[in-house]
């Protein structure tokens, strides 16, 4: 059966048109004049460079949201993004946003309160496999359980980057890791199943090859509520592919290449990674069961009618009651502020 | 009165903790007493010999638990059987006469109540407690009626007052009917005691 | 500010310190609370939740208590009033995201009912086990604040003080009741609304481009950036210099965690609060907290009985510990006394602030109940001697 095609990419309604591209060609030519990243205004520009590793996939990822931010010209003073620790747990600290940079695992219960906190907000998680489903997994499920508002994207490179190299919950059976130099012999995480079987909205994979899909997929969880998980196959090259001799970052990518299979709506427990085995991507769970706002709204509105006073939205006696805000920036917003229209894509 | 020490004691749905929490409201809250009440909890607050305490005293509690009760309520065989020895010489002991058959001492004024029948001739047997404590309020005095009565209709479940109320009354009817006359000789003790 | 009336039950009440510390948590401001069932604390998250969906507060029962902490340190950067709730083996788990907070400088509460323990020890009974955590219980170099009440009425008052604390100073404030308290049942006067007094959150009226994070212009607390305010700003547990960006170097690590320390060491005369009585001419000074103190002042009376001369401090804030008090004291008295439900914790600190001038005895109790009171007053008596 062959997945159905789609149209991918959006380019027609990008705001901005950048005539110089960002990576000149090599050879002779006309010097890179482009002093500005075209998607500056969602980076951290003066934290340039970044950690990353050459051929690392985290940074594909990251201008992949940005990409969909600029798209979708959401109003980025209201969307913030967490991440814990590890190499993309860096993310926060990247992105032109509220970032935080929390601790190892709690990336999902810290952005669980800021929402909660200031439900307008629209809150992306941006971390690793060993993170969000290491240490962090039992807050990973239990946040899908309850379809708590969250995007969640998990960049999944096998391995745990940033202390060297060591086995990760998602490490392929028979991989080489710096604490399994012998060859990892434990069942790894699917981890769209697992997303999938604690309830998430909105389970999507793509791996850094994937950039417009993946973009697509960012913009279409952007647009809604609920717990959405995207997990990103990124290479890491200084570590998992030269532990297991896969060559290069470049060499992962003509691996992801020659090995996806796209099927979306595909049976998220059929999609779990061997090594080196076939990568199924593609957009598997899109259901719109009530998210936790949602359930929590309905339900006290049905036991306490009109006596229930929900959570206001840009949060909880901030100000003493019926005055206005007092900071400049909160100020412009609330003059600013029209509800957002939610689109399910 | 220095300090009253309280103890109420029955099996778990009995309204043990409740009974505490009324007496200790009665005093602290509508009698201008300091009042600090204590319950069992975890596995003991389920058994039955569930229990809560009560120290009373014109001055602040400083020390929470009590030691010895002035006063025992019981309304369990197993919570007599825990807890008799405990009671004061001279010390009040309050039970439901149909449940426990406690070995009266002479030192020891002693009133029996058969409060769940009552709250069962009520209509609802939950109101146990609340015959109870009206048969305490009269038995013990020791916080006016009024105080205990209205400290009853703060404490229960909203729409169930008047029950509670009937069923508070009714204890303290059954005192005056079954011990009226032997009331003045206690409430002299009990006066000169303070 | 004055507080929002919708979270103030003014009148006499009959509660117990843990459902007084939650209402004394509402009448506060406080609007989020995330926490995780553990005896003897519950109960606090219990009147909580029954009350929270009337005044636009939201409780969530979190998966854990690592989870009820880092959620409360988030929902603390949205300017909401945030506190968690829990008891010893919680606490431990806490500690993590309690440096967190620590370190990002996020305002919060964190309960701690305390029960005897080490690990799982006696969940429905008495403790002060866990002073020594709250002060040193995250790993790395940080101050805190702790409070201790010693009464269901203390219990909802003084957790008003946690918050506003918690704001003044922007760090994590430790309510450190014992589960006596908080389960004793008192009479509770709540007041007006328009009688409590709640610190807001110090936003910075600056533009967002002028904005740093933790630029502090030689003051010791930045001022605070909402998100969804559109600062655009960014927090780490790392080190990290005014813009909030990690700096992995001994210079700015002096810089970032001197000034942790410093905001609450240069303020120690503001935040610590004893009740001290009889000192003058004392030979004896017993210091207690939390129930230990209400007991310990029987053994006092007994102790007096014999011609001591004693005097008493009771802690209301345990840390910062009155260390300049407890120094120039230690040199005028023969002993200091300190009862605890602990086999002697601050009793080591009131024996380093002593410095030899003086005996620091302990009298310990390793939990389960509350002292005897003949013992503090032969323990005194032995320490005249």
């Amino acid at each position: 059966m062959n997945p159905k095609r789609e149209v991918i990419g959006q380019t027609s309604i990008r705001s901005k048109v950048h005539p110089v591209p960002f990576a000149p060609p090599r050879g002779e030519g006309p010097p890179p004049v482009a002093d500005e990243h075209p998607l500056a205004a969602y980076l951290r520009m003066d934290r340039i460079p970044h950690i990353w590793c050459p051929t690392c996939g985290i940074g594909i990822a990251v201008k992949c949201l940005a990409e969909a931010l600029d798209v979708l010209q959401l109003d980025t003073n209201k969307v913030a993004v967490v991440s814990g620790i590890g190499c993309t747990g860096r993310v926060a600290g990247y992105m032109k946003l509220d970032g935080f940079h929390s601790t190892h695992g709690r990336a999902i219960p810290f952005a669980t309160g800021l929402k909660l906190g200031r439900p307008e907000l629209k809150v992306v998680v941006f971390s690793g496999d060993g993170d969000l489903s290491g240490i962090g997994g039992n807050h990973f499920i239990h946040a899908a359980r309850r379809n708590m508002d969250l995007m969640v994207v998990l960049v999944n490179n096998f391995i745990y980057g940033m202390t060297g190299g060591q086995n990760a919950p998602t490490t392929p059976v028979t991989a080489k890791t710096s604490t399994m130099p012998f060859g990892n012999f434990e069942h790894p995480f699917n981890l769209p199943a697992l997303a999938a079987g604690c309830g998430a909205d909105y389970v999507a994979r793509w791996t850094t090859l994937h950039v417009r899909r993946l973009t697509r997929s960012f913009k279409e969880a952007l647009n809604r509520r609920g717990f959405r998980f995207i997990e990103v196959i990124a290479p890491c090259s200084t570590l998992y592919a030269r532990l297991n001799k896969l060559g290069t970052g470049y060499d992962l990518m003509e691996f992801y290449h020659n090995n996806t299979e796209i099927k979306n709506g595909a049976d998220p427990q059929t999609v779990d990674i061997g090594f080196q085995g076939k990568i199924i991507c593609g957009r598997f769970v899109d259901s719109e069961r009530p998210t936790y706002l949602d359930m929590m709204k309905q339900h006290y509105t049905k036991v306490l009618g009109d006596k229930f006073v929900p959570m206001p939205e840009e949060g909880g006696l901030i100000w003493p009651p019926g005055e206005k805000p007092t900071t400049p920036a909160a100020k412009a917003t609330a003059e600013v502020r029209e509800p957002e229209e939610v689109t399910h894509g | 009165m220095a300090r009253t020490e309280i103890r109420v004691v029955g099996f778990g749905g009995q309204g043990v903790v409740m009974m505490g929490h009324v007496i200790g409201h009665a005093c602290a809250i509508n009698a201008g007493m300091h009042a600090t009440m204590i319950q069992s909890f975890g596995p003991e607050a389920r058994g039955s010999a569930c229990s809560s305490t009560v120290a009373v005293s014109p001055e602040e509690v400083l020390y929470p638990y009590i030691t010895q009760p002035d006063i025992l309520v019981v309304m369990s065989a197993e919570g007599y059987s825990k807890y008799w020895d405990e009671l004061k010489p001279k010390g009040i002991l309050v039970y439901e006469n149909e449940l426990v058959h406690p070995d009266v001492r002479p030192d020891q004024p002693s009133f029996g109540v058969p409060s769940t029948r009552i709250a069962e001739a009520l209509g609802r047997k939950i109101v146990q407690n609340s015959v109870m404590l009206g048969f305490f309020a009269a038995a013990t005095e020791l916080v006016p009626r009024e105080a205990l009565r209205s400290a009853v209709e703060d404490s229960v479940p909203h729409g169930t007052e008047e029950l509670n109320l009937k069923a508070f009354d009714a204890g303290w009817n059954h005192f005056t009917e079954e011990y009226g006359a032997k009331q003045p000789s206690r409430k002299k003790e009990s006066t000169a005691a303070k | 500010m004055k507080t929002d009336p919708a979270g103030v039950l003014t009148g006499a009440h009959y509660l117990d310190g843990d459902y007084a510390c939650g209402e004394g948590a509402m009448a506060a401001g406080c609007r989020f609370v995330a926490g995780y069932p553990i005896t003897p604390s519950t109960e606090v998250v219990e009147r909580i939740s029954r009350r929270f969906p009337f005044m636009g507060g939201t409780f969530i029962q979190m998966e854990d208590e690592l989870a009820s902490m880092a959620a409360i340190v988030g929902a603390s950067w949205t300017g909401t009033k945030s506190m968690t709730v829990t008891s010893g083996p919680g606490f431990s788990l806490m500690m993590e995201n309690i440096g967190l907070a620590a370190m990002m400088e996020a305002p919060c509460v964190v309960v701690n009912v305390q029960r005897g323990g080490p690990s799982t020890g006696l969940p429905t009974m008495v403790g002060q086990q866990d002073v020594m955590q709250a002060r040193w219980g995250s790993h790395g170099d940080y101050r805190i604040i702790a409070l201790c009440p010693q009464s269901p009425q203390e219990s909802f008052d003084l957790v008003i003080d946690a918050f506003n604390l918690a704001e003044l100073y922007r760090v994590p404030v430790l309510f450190m009741m014992d589960e006596c308290v908080g389960h004793m049942t008192e009479k509770v006067i709540i007041p007006e609304a328009d009688q409590i007094e709640i610190v807001p959150r110090r936003l910075t009226k600056k533009d967002p481009a002028d904005y740093l994070p933790y630029q502090t212009n030689g003051e010791l607390i930045p001022e605070f950036a909402r998100a969804g305010d559109g600062y655009k700003f960014h927090t780490t547990g790392l080190t990290h210099d005014e813009r909030g960006y990690p700096v992995m170097s001994a210079a700015c690590q002096k810089q970032n965690v001197q000034r942790l320390i410093d905001k609450i060491k240069l303020n120690e005369e503001q935040i610590i609060r004893f009740e001290a009585e009889a000192i003058e001419g004392a030979d004896i000074v017993v210091l207690s907290y939390g129930i230990t103190a209400r007991v310990a002042r029987m053994g006092i009376e007994l102790a007096r009985k014999q011609g001591i001369k004693i005097g008493v401090i009771r802690l209301i804030v345990l840390w910062p510990f009155p260390e300049n008090y407890i120094r120039q004291l230690a040199g005028n008295i023969k002993a200091f006394v300190v009862p605890e439900i602990n086999a002697g914790q601050m009793v080591l600190e009131v024996e380093r602030c002593a410095a030899g001038q003086c005996r620091a005895v302990s009298v310990p109790h390793l939990g389960g109940g509350v002292h005897n009171p003949e013992d503090i007053a032969q323990a005194i008596v032995e320490a005249a001697q």
